[in-house]
């Protein structure tokens, strides 16, 4: 093609002592950061939470406001040039891709980098093209971007970027918030990429191993600090350096949380019954779920796994009350509770008192400004004595780690505190089941090791767990039944 | 140019091809004329131009009565207001009729328009024909797009406060509150979304101060000037037969 940008020249970066100090924070997200890659470079960038991987990738691409720093040090360099005047040579992809989109089509979502660089607009739709090409979008350019999946969302935000002919590469989570089909479609696009163009890459991820064939090298930082460990992936994730890794919840290959095997007991009485549960969103649209019946009994897992769109979140709000279903029932049994009307007339005290659920995105279900008053609002709305309801706070706060955050904005917390915050307020309730969509998406895994610790106590004492899940370690951690929708 | 599919975000309809500069320009010359006029026959003779606007848009009448809705409860209102509330005993139709004729020939045009052209190539005319300040034009449509995902959450937020155990009951006064809170959530959402958007869009050189292209050319060509001055005509022609009959009776006057 005349118009093919050609391979942009891969850029290099340097790092001279850098820090950054967030406005209105005291502790510096990165300080004495000091770090070369030489053009053409891949490497993943790892460390635990609060790490300040995703400050610096912010900065490399130019966009963090200086503005927005109580102090920064240090300098950050692109080709020996400062990164905010270097804008243009690097391109960043974040972790949501709802939150990158632009146009309603995509084809105009790709040329909108190109038109705000004033491209000849000539030249954009030739390097649209391409960069569609390129990212291995399925679809034609007047594809409404609102009909897309998440993995085809993220691919197109990938080919926005890639159009721009950047040098280089900044992906910052880019498959967290991702099922696994739908990380592996992005990381497909990255391949395709690298292939074409071979820009330096910095990426940013928990999830290791998928990333492992696409990096030659792995730094690690520390939170407030600079480089504590750099080299190639095989050293690094080896060694003392792999399990300090492991330790701070890194998904380090070979080192991944393993739960001792379990055997579930014998379930108790029957808890909630789901009779023929089928759901439509719209008139005329197909049925998903189609006529599920389940009966969850205490002290049993159940796995609800099946392919996206299958119908398991639908499944998950009808199972807590949430939904009414437009075909089919969802009741309690005697041994639930005495409301013999379908779930989702419950008034809803009683249901949370009975029946939990934990959505896929914890910040939601945040109601107050501190996580002490997060965790007793169930128990003060159910009656409960101001002093007991408190208690039941603090203790649940204790026993999932989050005992020095409880006065700290729920909000502000980390995405695995989020996670682990979102549970403890389902459980001062006390329900006697629990229903949970995703729990383990995004989570590192010590967030994970965690929940599956936490939720094998919750089944040997008698609470129903029903999960939906693309996780499969996860649904073998719980050893209990999987219901595969179709 | 590939053939359109489910899922292809691009209106078929005739009047979406038009620039919509042009279209809007139609809406304004019918609206002026409607608005010069307060008999009958004037507007009336207007209905024509407006029934090829229904023609270019290309809704059939099931679709006409269901985009076309808020018009006829205007319109009804009007006639109720004014043939029930005229002096005299008895309907005063003939006072109302005009008025509601009126309402059918601004509003109706407008409503097509608003329903048919495609919010880009909206935001791509105004900054190419009416000089639009791109940045304002291009932002507004990146939060358009962020309206239905607003949806979304709002529906989500509700399911998380009955999850938690709050609901109203029949307390007013704590549905009131509960709704107060869950907007006051819906906002802080759209804030850390919009934060969001802004710094994926500032990564793509949105806020360079340089020049900037539009991939989409929307050039005003003949059958944008056909349009717009087809309208004319079917204005003025309405207006001046009106005068022939002596039934004109001008709005100032």
């Amino acid at each position: 093609m005349a118009a093919e940008p050609g391979r942009p020249r891969p850029v290099a970066v340097e790092a001279r002592g850098w820090g950054w100090r967030h406005a209105g924070r005291r502790a510096w997200a990165l300080r004495g950061v000091d770090l070369r890659v030489a053009p053409g470079e891949r490497v993943l960038v790892l460390g635990p939470s609060g790490a300040g991987k995703s400050t610096l990738l912010t900065a490399l691409a130019g966009v963090l406001d200086p503005a927005a720093a109580e102090e920064q040090e240090g300098e950050l360099l692109l080709d020996g040039v400062a990164a905010r005047a270097a804008r243009g040579r690097a391109g960043l992809l974040l972790q949501d891709p709802q939150s990158q989109l632009v146009m309603a089509r995509s084809g105009d979502d790709v040329a909108f980098g190109l038109e705000n660089t004033a491209v000849p607009a000539d030249r954009i739709w030739p390097r649209v093209d391409a960069a569609l090409e390129t990212v291995g979008f399925p679809y034609g350019r007047d594809r409404a971007t609102a009909a897309l999946s998440g993995g085809e969302a993220q691919r197109l935000a990938l080919a926005g970027v890639v159009a721009m002919a950047p040098g280089l590469l900044l992906l910052d989570e880019p498959t967290a918030n991702l099922d696994p089909e739908g990380a592996d479609v992005v990381l497909a696009g990255v391949r395709r990429v690298l292939d074409a163009s071979g820009p330096t890459l910095l990426v940013v991820e928990h999830r290791v191993a998928p990333w492992l064939p696409l990096v030659d090298r792995v730094v690690v930082l520390a939170p407030g600090g600079g480089v504590v460990a750099d080299g190639p992936p095989s050293r690094v994730l080896t060694g003392s350096v792999g399990t300090a890794l492991a330790a701070d919840g890194v998904w380090v290959p070979g080192r991944e949380p393993a739960p001792p095997p379990r055997t579930p007991p014998p379930p108790g009485a029957a808890l909630l019954e789901a009779a023929d549960v089928t759901h439509r969103h719209a008139k005329g649209a197909p049925p998903r779920p189609y006529g599920v019946s389940l009966t969850l009994h205490a002290g049993e897992a159940v796995s609800v796994t099946g392919r996206n769109g299958a119908g398991k979140t639908t499944l998950s709000l009808a199972l807590g009350g949430l939904l009414r279903p437009t075909g089919g029932t969802v009741t309690a049994t005697a041994a639930l509770g005495p409301d013999r009307r379908p779930l989702w007339r419950w008034r809803a005290a009683a249901l949370a008192a009975r029946v939990g659920t934990v959505f896929q995105q914890p910040e939601r279900q945040f109601l107050t400004g501190r996580a002490r008053d997060e965790v007793a609002l169930g128990p003060r709305r159910a009656g409960v004595p101001e002093q007991e309801a408190l208690a039941r706070a603090d203790e649940l706060l204790e026993r999932l780690g989050l005992g020095r955050l409880a006065r700290a904005n729920p909000h502000t917390l980390s995405g695995g505190e989020q996670r682990r915050l979102s549970v403890a307020t389902t459980l001062a309730a006390a329900p006697a089941v629990l229903v949970l969509d995703e729990p383990t998406f995004g989570q590192d895994a010590r967030t994970w090791a965690e929940l599956v610790a936490l939720l094998r106590g919750l089944l040997d004492a008698g609470t129903a767990v029903c999960a939906v899940t693309h996780d499969r370690a996860f649904v073998d951690a719980l050893a209990g039944r999987e219901l595969r929708l179709p | 140019m590939t053939m359109p599919t489910p899922g292809d975000a691009r209106s078929t309809a005739p009047l979406a091809r038009f620039n919509p500069v042009a279209a809007l320009g139609a809406c304004l010359v019918l609206a002026a004329a409607a608005l010069a006029a307060r008999d009958a026959v004037t507007e009336a003779l207007l209905l024509v131009p407006v029934a090829g606007g229904v023609l270019l848009a290309r809704v059939g009448p099931r679709a006409l009565a269901r985009r076309g809705w808020p018009v006829l409860l205007g319109a009804l209102s009007v006639f109720l207001s004014n043939a029930l509330l005229a002096p005299g005993p008895g309907l005063a139709v003939a006072d109302a009729a005009p008025l509601v004729l009126r309402v059918v020939v601004i509003a109706l045009p407008g409503l097509l328009v608003a329903t048919t052209v495609d919010p880009t190539d909206l935001a791509d005319a105004l900054v190419q024909r009416l000089h639009a300040p791109a940045r304002f034009a291009y932002g507004t449509l990146a939060a358009l797009r962020l309206m239905p995902l607003l949806a979304a959450e709002w529906r989500a937020l509700g399911l998380a406060r009955r999850a938690r155990g709050v609901d109203a009951g029949r307390n007013p006064v704590a549905a009131l509150r509960l709704f107060a809170g869950q907007a006051f959530a819906l906002f802080v959402a759209a804030v850390r979304r919009a934060a969001r958007l802004a710094t994926a869009m500032d990564a793509r050189g949105f806020d360079t101060a340089g020049p900037r292209t539009i991939a989409r050319a929307q050039p005003f060509g003949r059958r944008d000037a056909l349009l717009l001055g087809a309208t004319l005509l079917l204005a003025v022609a309405a207006t001046a037969t009106s005068v022939a009959l002596g039934t004109w009776e001008p709005v100032l006057g």
